[in-house]
């Protein structure tokens, strides 16, 4: 389809270790229109970041294998030269990244750190990505902008810091953000902030967004559609509200349950049993049986595609789907 | 909001993982399957076997003159020559392997054993820490070369005065990296439960504190092994370190010094040995550090 | 800042009084009777203790260095032995040979190894890596004196390119003192190179894996830019501390090879006061040194607090 801003097709990422090549996902597919919201959902070691790294290959290349396509406007990212590469990154698509602390380069200061993907895409001099850096400074709503527009990242908040984050990431006003975990290392209140003003930017600038968070009640304030990972494969395709309406996929069950709902009274929340298998560990046909209240006796060793599920919907499990097709 | 993943998973560990390998294990697997590691070892082991076994591969007396050989280049008798006075070169180097490993490996062991005791209890013994460390800072203050020419001047020729310049010159170096690294760990909760729950303060050093700075100490012990040999080689060369007629390869270079046009060979291999030797230790060390503390950082 | 710098003066007061004071008991330690060094061989016991009582060596030991400390405190070293001349001014004299020696070797070394540690960072893994830090490696590897008689075998005896010995100063022509001093500078600094090409590769390996370079590949900079920018910056910071301490480290190996190429410099007074028991002069030069090194690590602190914005605005 011609109007995909993204295709994902079959992406499966390695990495090397002492041990040799070890898988950290696959089957990754999904697509993503002009101007949509996709929420990646899953735990830590679920292959969420892998996943989002991937898109722009930013994993370190010597050691990792990424595998399939990752088609932007019919391009596929994974085939393009280092020059078209970094062409592409921080242009048409941009990313936000967790820890603020570390993310932001200690050395610099604000100024060159925003006016440098001016200066690198849109060929801006020094004092025109200067006067433009504290435009987008006062965008993602920093007071003072012309004066913090010279701090350094230790004089800022850890929301001052995401803040400047997301200025650096629409600086070059991308097609596309990707946000990977956004807010996890903020306090709650500023996390509200951040979203809020995410939320804004994505409207003012008609940018397609992809968020990746391990909270499912955080993504399903945001996003249009869902796309729930666990142990390194996609589990669950659905819109939000279909979703929370019936989870198809017994993981995605257990993860909305474990959502604090502030109506009910109970005195502790449901959990899931057992943890995510390592990835050298995972089982061979479904890798969520082993936890999963509804395993039957072939969910071990039956290797499932996504299933179609009707109304966009998709899920790698069968207890919902009667119509066995995979999804085309 | 509360964190999902908190919720999910959190009732039941997982399924145990099953650890068959102790760190150390797993550490001396990784430390074998390092090339640079495993290149350093055989090499020295080679040296070392060489050294040990001098009585059976020389002719036993190193220095055991002959005025009618001198100056003999290398050849099928004399595999690296003779000297100015008739003396068989290889014998020598092989011979001087013993004073130079031998005086590199207990400077290195007596600098990592001070260095350690007095890092610990700088770290330690808070009273003690700035005094301890003004005086590391003051013979750090000098680099290690200078400070063992002084001592080595002090002390006059001999061989144990060279370890004792060598040692003092690399104490303060092992104090302060044990030091720093037995702060951090004197603020792990570890630490602070074994004090709460009583435990005296040797037994803490002892348990919690020494163990856990044993990495990085044997990282530094190893590349301080590389520099005293070249330390001594070079207090020998200056005629202040291991005295003639003791074969140390450095006072060999010396020696060979006056001859190096006409008689090449006289300094050519003891200076290859000094290399050899220096850069094998070197070679390991750089394994260690990768296996056990990656982020060390030495100074010479 | 200003705050910090004086804090920094202030804590390298004590360090130079313990490198004072150790090296006054060092030198009381060693053996020999300066008297009797003076007075000459055979000379009667009178003499002897006449010039004992002129040094002040016959006074308690506490007042001896009482009264050093005061020389010291009017730049006071005492006075050679052999030389006639007082041991500051000999000192003095010459200083220019050891820091220019220093000097041209920490010119050499700064750029090859800061850029030899980052050519295979950037390569890491690669042939590149593996040639540039096996070059490193043999540099702290090779005893310096070793390969000085080599260089001068090859460079001066066989190639008759260099000169094999002395010092040419400054003043009689750029050139002529750049050409004498090459070859020990470039020996001396060998060492120096392979240890901080060392030290940059791994600085910059750990940098690089920091989430601000993953920062800025996302922005789309250029891999060189990013670790030619954002990767070293922030390895310059430890680079930077350390090269003082390589200028120290210099100066220290500048003993040795003011020895072999016959430097007239600070080492090869220091070496030649050692053979004769010239106690002054052995005192005064490792106090001088001593003191210098103190200095120079105050500066690197200084320097630091400059370059690192953590450090400047806290």
């Amino acid at each position: 389809m011609t109007d995909k801003l993204l295709d994902v097709r079959d992406l499966a990422v390695s990495f090397r270790t002492d041990r040799g090549w070890i898988p950290a996902v696959d089957s990754v597919n999904f697509t993503l229109g002009e101007g949509d919201a996709l929420g990646i959902v899953g735990e830590s070691g679920s292959g969420k970041s892998v996943t989002a790294l991937s898109l722009l290959r930013l994993h370190a290349e010597r050691n990792t294998r990424i595998e399939g396509q990752v088609l932007w406007r019919g391009r596929d990212v994974l085939k393009l030269s280092r020059g078209q590469l970094q062409q592409l990154r921080g242009s048409e698509i941009a990313m936000v990244f967790q820890d603020p602390i570390h993310t932001l380069n200690p050395v610099l200061n604000i100024a060159d750190q925003i006016g440098e993907s001016l200066r690198i895409h849109q060929g801006m001099t020094g004092a025109a990505a200067r006067r433009r850096a504290i435009e987008l400074l006062d965008t993602v709503r920093i007071p003072d902008a012309a004066r913090r527009v010279n701090d350094y990242p230790h004089q800022l908040s850890g929301g001052q810091r995401q803040r400047v984050m997301i200025a650096i990431a629409i600086a070059c006003q991308p097609k596309l953000l990707i946000a990977d975990e956004p807010t996890t290392a903020l306090d709650v209140t500023v996390q509200a902030q951040i979203m809020e003003l995410l939320r804004q930017l994505r409207a003012d600038l008609g940018m397609s967004v992809i968020l990746i968070s391990h909270d499912l009640g955080l993504v399903s304030e945001f996003a249009d559609r869902v796309m729930v990972m666990y142990a390194g494969q996609p589990i669950e395709m659905a819109p939000v509200d279909a979703l929370f309406d019936l989870p198809l996929h017994p993981y995605s069950d257990g993860l909305i349950s474990a959502i604090p709902d502030l109506d009910s009274d109970l005195d502790r929340l449901p959990t899931i049993a057992g943890s995510i298998p390592e990835p050298t560990r995972r089982p061979a046909g479904c890798r969520f049986a082993p936890r999963c209240p509804h395993q039957k006796a072939d969910c071990r060793n039956t290797v499932l595609p996504m299933l179609e599920a009707g109304g966009g919907r998709a899920v790698r499990c069968t207890l919902h789907v009667t119509d066995k097709r995979a999804v085309a | 909001m509360t964190d999902a993943t908190h919720g999910v998973g959190a009732a039941t560990p997982g399924p145990a993982r099953v650890s068959t390998n102790s760190p150390m294990r797993l550490a001396l697997r990784r430390l074998m399957r390092h090339r640079s590691f495993r290149v350093g070892l055989v090499m020295l082991l080679l040296i070392v076997l060489l050294a040990w076994a001098a009585p059976w591969i020389t002719n036993g007396t190193p220095n055991a003159t002959s005025v009618r050989v001198r100056f003999t280049p290398p050849s099928l008798d004399y595999p690296f020559g003779t000297d100015n006075f008739g003396r068989d070169l290889w014998t020598r180097v092989v011979y001087g392997a013993r004073v130079s490993l031998w005086i590199g490996f207990t400077v290195a062991l007596l600098s990592a054993f001070f260095g350690g005791i007095i890092g610990v209890c700088a770290a330690w013994f808070r009273r003690l820490d700035s005094l301890l460390m003004r005086i590391m800072d003051a013979l750090m203050a000098f680099p290690a070369i200078l400070l063992a020419i002084g001592v080595s001047a002090v002390l006059g020729p001999q061989l144990s005065s060279v370890i004792i310049a060598l040692t003092s010159a690399y104490i303060p170096r092992c104090a302060r990296m044990v030091r720093a690294s037995a702060l951090v760990i004197r603020e792990q909760d570890y630490v602070e439960a074994a004090r709460i729950s009583g435990a005296s303060s040797l037994r803490i050093i002892l348990r919690h504190i020494l163990p856990n700075c044993l990495a990085p100490l044997l990282v530094t012990l190893t590349f301080v092994f590389a520099y005293a040999i070249l330390a001594e080689a070079t207090l020998s060369f200056l005629g202040i370190g291991t005295p003639p007629p003791h074969a140390s390869w450095g006072n060999i270079v010396a020696q060979g010094r006056d001859f190096a046009v006409e008689a090449w060979w006289i300094m050519l291999f003891p200076g290859l040995a000094i290399s050899i030797s220096a850069l094998s230790i070197n070679l390991m060390g750089d394994g260690l550090r990768d296996v056990l503390d990656p982020r060390l950082k030495i100074e010479g | 800042m200003i705050k910090l710098i004086l804090t920094r003066l202030a804590q390298a007061v004590p360090v130079m009084l313990i490198v004072a004071i150790l090296t006054f008991v060092l030198m009381k330690l060693l053996p020999g009777d300066p008297a009797v060094l003076l007075a000459g061989e055979g000379a009667d016991l009178d003499k002897v203790d006449a010039l004992r009582r002129e040094l002040g060596l016959d006074r308690p030991l506490l007042i001896q260095l009482g009264s050093w400390l005061a020389d010291l405190a009017r730049f006071d070293l005492g006075r050679s032995l052999f030389l006639n001349q007082p041991v500051a001014e000999a000192i003095v004299e010459r200083l220019p040979v050891t820091l220019s020696l220093a000097m041209v070797a920490f010119v050499m070394t700064i750029p090859i190894g800061i850029i030899m540690g980052m050519v295979a960072a950037y390569w890491r893994d690669s042939w590149v890596d593996t040639a540039v830090m096996s070059l490193a490696l043999v540099g702290v590897s090779v005893p310096n004196f070793w390969l000085a008689i080599l260089a001068i075998i090859l460079f001066s005896v066989t190639l008759g390119w260099l000169p094999s010995a002395g010092y040419v100063p400054i003043d009689e022509g750029l050139w002529l003192w750049l050409r004498s001093l090459i070859m020990p500078a470039a020996v001396l600094a060998l060492f120096q190179i392979g240890y901080l090409a060392r030290m940059t590769r791994s600085e910059m390996l750990e940098v690089m894996d920091q989430d601000y370079v993953r920062t800025a590949r996302a922005k789309g900079v250029s891999e060189l830019r990013t670790v030619a920018k954002h990767a070293f910056r922030n390895a310059l910071v430890s680079v930077l501390t350390v090269s003082g301490y390589i200028f120290s480290l210099l100066v220290g190996g500048s003993v040795v090879i003011e020895q072999i190429f016959a430097l007239p410099g600070i080492g090869r007074l220091l070496v030649q006061a050692i053979m004769a028991r010239d106690i002054p002069v052995v005192q005064g030069t490792m106090l001088f040194l001593g003191f210098m090194f103190v200095a120079i690590n105050v500066l690197v602190d200084i320097f630091y607090t400059v370059v690192d914005p953590r450090v400047r605005y806290d």
